[in-house]
């Protein structure tokens, strides 16, 4: 299978310095917080590719510099063989650019309210000029919503059903790629459900690929081919679903998986993680996981592990080959 | 009554609006013996925070509570002066909230409030107060207590800070505790270790705890009994292996099948189709049964028994044997 997406080593930094003023006064240090730093991954066409990470991991970030929100420190981009941030032909970024889309996390922020469904649902197209007769009603009916409801605006609707006026939007440009940043996580379990159900049956029928962005494993666990796992702005693992759920290799992911809260375990009595996700701006030395680590060695507080192939997994950790 | 901490009867809360009177929570009956967490379950808009507020008396006016019984510790409460119901918030009845940054005061230390909770509610003298609010934050597993005490609360991760809510729910000894989704706004590793602080206190001082959330996870390895509710009503209560495993309300069973740990492999989720109806436009007969699968006749024109008047878990015609 061709890749859509190729990410290698991108990285992103953020200046979140005190202002000007008082790094003078107070005789302060510049600083910098390191969201993403050295990611490589490759999304296969038409395949749902997950980052699944807990807050601060930097998942997000890289879900913006994808469809063109942020513009990386380093690294590239590269969608169907163009390096959005090296390409110097405008005509080709437009051209690739149209083919990425996003839904956000919260439909009640992501719609305007003064906007009707159909202005919001054309925006897309119409932005480029292309024709859209027709194109709202068509796509309200596709994403289970009826043709009717062109003319209402977004208070008329319930959370489940403006995240589905979010996915005909993203629709509307027939995109290649769709980024979903957490697509479910302001929507009720019955409603998550329908939500889900309705992103599988778009992808079947016309072949999108997925950029799957959560914190929920279970919904990972349900919807994901290859799942990555981010730890502090860094890539510490990477396998496809199936590999990953059984035989999970680093200990964060480890961690993670028995932290998760199981339908059936009455009265489980898990031994909670230590610790907490270190302060970006002051990582700590070597392996960022170190800190919070159970099977920690010297090697891990001063040097950083690399990716290393691991049978179909790619994983960030000295210590994984024995556990 | 006397070994259950909290026991509420047939509770209904009204809402009178100019177009009529909203009923947010309508007939809710429920026990919470000493030692026990109940979990509430719902999706947003079935009444269980505003059950929860109920009981702590914070309802937001004009909501009131307009029927029924609340009964702490053998002693009814629901129709208490307000000055007596602010004695017993924070003494009898502790409270975390979701949001861990809206509930604590950004001006003051931490322990200047675990400090006041304590004066408030205990014969202690000052000195004696802030002994105790280091052990608070100490049995919540707070590193250098001694300390951090001193310090506000934006210097505290989310993590932390839920456990200073927690302390200072804690601080003067309640006998109930009520946590309204005090994981939500959590990472996993966090949720997993403010749970297990939660269950840990619940054993050793035999509080009685209310945990309201729509985590079906956090319910099963949590609690002991599940009340769940749709609309304001409850659809089903049992104990918490009874209705997650062999759940008999259909939408107790849509809930559970919707979850994608349920789905074990399969492409598509069960999923119970609409959504949660608004209180302005509840249907006639049973909330749920536009949504349900198996609905009947009878179901479109009567709201159904209520769990206690036919002695069974489900508050359906369906499910429940013996019925009229």
């Amino acid at each position: 299978m061709k890749n859509l997406v190729n990410i290698s080593k991108l990285s992103r930094v953020f200046d979140v310095s005190p202002p000007w003023l008082n790094r003078v006064i107070e005789r302060r240090p510049k600083a910098f917080l390191q969201a993403v730093s050295e990611v490589s991954f490759d999304i296969e066409e038409k395949s749902i590719y997950a980052l699944v990470g807990e807050s601060g991991s930097g998942k997000s970030t890289i879900g913006k510099i994808i469809v063109g929100l942020l513009a990386p420190s380093d690294g590239a981009v590269e969608i169907d063989g163009i390096d959005l941030t090296r390409e110097k032909d405008t005509g080709k970024i437009e051209e690739t650019r149209a083919g990425i889309q996003m839904i956000f996390q919260d439909p009640y922020a992501s719609l305007n309210p003064r906007w009707r469904v159909r202005d919001i649902i054309v925006e897309p197209v119409a932005a480029r000029g292309g024709d859209t007769t027709g194109l709202a009603e068509r796509l309200l009916e596709q994403v289970g919503l009826s043709a009717a409801d062109v003319a209402k605006y977004p208070h008329e609707f319930s959370g489940g059903q403006r995240q589905r006026i979010c996915i005909a939007r993203a629709l509307a440009a027939e995109p290649k790629l769709i980024v979903c940043d957490e697509p479910t996580s302001a929507l009720d379990v019955s409603v998550q459900a329908q939500v889900l159900n309705l992103m599988s049956d778009l992808q079947e029928e016309f072949g999108l690929t997925y950029l799957l962005i959560s914190h929920d494993l279970t919904i990972v666990q349900h919807m994901a081919d290859r799942i990555g796992v981010l730890y502090l702005g860094r890539l510490i693992e990477e396998a496809p679903k199936d590999v990953l759920f059984s035989d999970p290799k680093h200990p964060y992911t480890r961690m993670l998986m028995a932290a998760a809260p199981k339908l059936d375990g009455f009265g489980r009595e898990v031994e909670p993680p230590k610790g907490e996700i270190p302060d970006p701006i002051n990582p700590p030395n070597g392996c960022a996981y170190h800190p919070r680590c159970p099977i920690a060695i010297d090697r891990c507080k001063n040097s950083q592990p690399e990716m290393k192939d691991s049978g179909d997994s790619r994983v960030a950790c000295f210590l994984a080959e024995k556990p | 009554m006397a070994e259950n901490v909290l026991s509420v009867r047939n509770l209904r809360v009204e809402i009178p609006l100019r177009h009529g009177i909203l009923c947010p929570v309508d007939g809710v009956s429920f026990d919470i013996p000493s030692g026990n967490i109940l979990g509430v379950v719902g999706e947003s808009g079935a009444g269980k925070s505003m059950t929860g507020n109920a009981v702590i008396g914070l309802l937001d006016r004009p909501a009131h509570i307009t029927d029924g019984e609340i009964w702490l510790n053998g002693k009814r409460i629901d129709n208490l002066p307000k000055e007596a119901m602010r004695r017993l918030r924070g003494k009898e009845i502790g409270m975390v909230f979701q949001d861990p940054l809206t509930s604590l005061n950004p001006l003051l230390t931490i322990g200047d409030q675990l400090r006041e909770t304590i004066l408030t509610h205990l014969p202690v003298t000052k000195a004696e107060a802030a002994a105790r609010a280091i052990a608070a934050l100490e049995e919540v597993g707070i590193p250098a207590a001694a300390h951090r005490i001193n310090s506000y609360p934006h210097e505290f991760s989310g993590g932390m800070r839920q456990r200073v809510v927690i302390a200072l729910a804690l601080c003067a000894e309640p006998s109930l505790v009520i946590a309204d989704e005090p994981t939500t706004a959590l990472d996993v590793s966090v949720q997993a270790q403010i749970i297990a602080l939660l269950k840990r206190l619940c054993r050793e001082r035999g509080t009685a705890i209310m945990l309201v959330t729509h985590d079906m996870g956090v319910i099963a390895e949590t609690a002991d009994s599940v009340a769940v509710m749709y609309a304001g009503r409850l659809a089903e209560f049992g104990s918490v292996r009874q209705v997650l495993s062999q759940p008999e309300h259909p939408y107790t069973k849509g809930l559970m099948a919707s979850t994608p740990l349920a789905a074990k492999g399969k492409k598509r989720l069960n999923q119970i189709p609409g959504a949660m109806p608004r209180l302005d436009k509840l249907p006639q007969g049973c909330a749920f049964h536009p949504r349900c699968p198996v609905t009947e006749a009878r179901c479109t024109t009567d709201p159904g028994p209520t769990l206690e008047n036919c002695g069974g878990r489900t508050a359906c015609w369906l499910t429940t044997k013996g019925a009229p």
